[in-house]
């Protein structure tokens, strides 16, 4: 089994797609839908690397990820952020919060992909 | 008021530029002191050969006293100069300006109100684009919705064995996905429709609800039996209410309108006017009525019961002006914040205690005006819930001179006054001066 990827998103068609790149590319993919509990799934499931959306429900994805830089034992997890929100200030707060990086809706597989395999490897 | 039926003010107005007394000018033309003061305060009507020896005296044209020009207009161009902030603007010849060339001081001012309605129609468009939640949302959606369809397309265009069970679920989702985008877009467009139709319109809400009741004169004796429906039908007849939201504003007011004059019906209401000389605290004790109501029942009749017409402004807690009915010599600001030494915002920190205090306009044309404030709580009193307030300010003009409480302005951009503890920006006019 390869590396591990935990995706918090909460629109299924999209969790659906992401899950089924990233496993045909080997790596065994979990998923997670609201904002409410999902550090501690990140705790209880300590992934490689997560792939975060910012508008969830229950708790936004800028929070969770202050939460999960917080804790000790994830404070240095490689963290995916994907946001609808393009602007500058979304990716200035996502930079400064901690982000690993910030990828824009839409974007294409092949992109996907080639962040999720650089973030691993560094 | 006609213009011509305000020649004795501006008489007054120019002796006291002039720094004359009202005995040296009548002495100067040949009449009586007393009569002079019947003219300078319009209960006399002049012209002809007295009129040209006092603007010869005066040394104006004497079409500039019997013509004079609008207030409003002057008002305007006064706040055009602030708002441009040019210093070397003939502040103190503004009047003479209108006066003379009455199409170019309109044509100033039209250009102005336009400047400024312009200004407010990008920054509401401004906000909308960045704050607006529904926007927003739509926007958020529909860019799931891509990303959706663009990562599943994607899979089916790139992946060259797929499961046939994986095939089917793909084609399924980008069906869904491209569905709800549809519905998204028509809803954002649907949305973008009507949100350019209200920004279309160059004026706000409430200068439409005012434009209405001016127009009305602010009598609307014939809904006084209407049910709220019919409320409702006469709002959306009036062509000057042209977003959803001046219509309801419109109606709110009617309503309040409506239950005043339930509550004090007009003959009634006329005979204890008469009786207490329009004392408005006189007449809602003796009629049993809240003193706000009574105001807005004043404020509406005026022109009819009283010789001068009254003016009456509200706000909320926040201080904005939610309603106003202006009267001549005391500018109630379109936009500007209002002056804080208004006993309107004085009533506001003293609820449910009526003010009455006499106040000076400041400007050249400085009048005296008895000014009554009452602040009254909205909707039912609840317990430890501190109640929201309403402030009602009934404005009435007074004749001549006499003690005075406060000097008070309009807005503190076109206020000459020089020491004014309530300032908070510099007055061009003060500047200037």
């Amino acid at each position: 089994m390869g590396k591990s990827v935990l995706l918090i998103e909460d629109e299924p068609n999209i969790i659906e797609a992401i899950s089924f790149i990233l496993s045909r590319d080997g790596w065994a993919v979990s998923t997670h839908s609201n904002g409410h509990d999902a550090v501690g799934v990140v705790q209880s499931t300590q992934p490689d690397l997560v792939i975060l959306d910012v508008m969830l429900p229950g708790k936004s994805g800028y929070d969770i990820l202050r939460e999960i830089r917080g804790h000790s034992d994830t404070s240095g997890l490689p963290v995916l952020m994907l946001t609808a929100k393009g602007q500058v200030k979304d990716r200035e707060m996502a930079e400064r919060i901690g982000a690993s990086r910030f990828m824009t809706k839409p974007f294409s597989n092949a992109e996907v992909l080639e962040v999720v395999r650089e973030l691993v490897t560094e | 008021m006609a213009r011509d039926t305000l020649t004795g003010s501006r008489i007054r107005e120019r002796r006291i530029m002039a720094g004359k007394r009202q005995a040296e000018l009548a002495a100067e033309v040949g009449i009586s002191a007393s009569y002079l003061n019947l003219i300078e305060h319009n209960r006399r009507r002049i012209g002809g050969k007295l009129l040209v020896d006092i603007a010869e005296v005066l040394q104006v044209e004497a079409s500039l006293l019997s013509e004079g020009a609008e207030a409003a207009l002057i008002s305007t161009l006064r706040e055009a100069a602030a708002d441009v902030g040019r210093a070397d603007t003939e502040l103190d010849r503004v009047d003479e300006f209108a006066g003379r060339f009455p199409g170019w001081a309109g044509l100033i001012a039209d250009q102005y109100k336009r400047l400024g309605n312009l200004e407010r129609t990008a920054a509401t468009l401004t906000d909308r684009l960045t704050h607006d939640p529904h926007l927003a949302t739509s926007m958020h959606e529909m860019l799931t919705m891509v990303t959706a369809i663009r990562s599943t397309a994607g899979i089916l265009a790139d992946t060259k064995e797929i499961e046939p069970e994986w095939r089917n679920r793909f084609h399924r989702n980008l069906n869904e996905d491209s569905q709800r985008l549809a519905e998204s877009s028509q809803q954002l467009v649907s949305y973008l429709d009507e949100a350019g139709d209200a920004a279309g319109g160059l004026t706000l809400p409430l200068e439409e609800v005012e434009a209405m009741l001016e127009a009305h004169e602010f009598r609307f004796d014939m809904l006084d039996g209407a049910d709220d429906a019919a409320l409702e039908s006469f709002a959306e007849q009036q062509s000057v209410l042209s977003s959803r939201e001046a219509q309801q504003m419109a109606v709110t007011v009617l309503r309040r309108f409506r239950a005043d004059a339930r509550l004090l019906p007009q003959k009634e209401f006329a005979a204890a006017v008469a009786e207490f000389e329009a004392d408005p605290v006189a007449i809602a004790k003796s009629l049993h009525a809240p003193l706000a109501a009574v105001f807005r029942r004043l404020a509406c009749l005026s022109d009819e019961l009283m010789d001068l017409p009254l003016g009456l402004v509200m706000c909320d807690g926040s201080g904005t002006l939610m309603l106003r009915k202006q009267v001549e010599g005391f500018q109630l600001p379109r936009f500007s914040a209002a002056c804080p030494k208004w006993p309107l915002f004085q009533a506001l920190v003293r609820p449910m205690r009526p003010l009455r205090q006499t106040v000076m306009v400041t400007g050249r044309d400085a009048r005296r005006f008895e000014c009554y404030a009452i602040s009254e709580p909205i909707g039912a009193l609840e317990a430890n819930i501190d109640p929201l307030y309403h402030s009602y300010m009934l404005i009435k003009p007074l004749d001549g001179g006499g003690p005075v409480a406060r000097e008070v302005g309009s807005t503190c951009r076109v206020c000459p006054s020089v020491d004014c503890e309530g300032r908070r920006e510099p007055s061009l006019l003060a500047h200037s001066a």
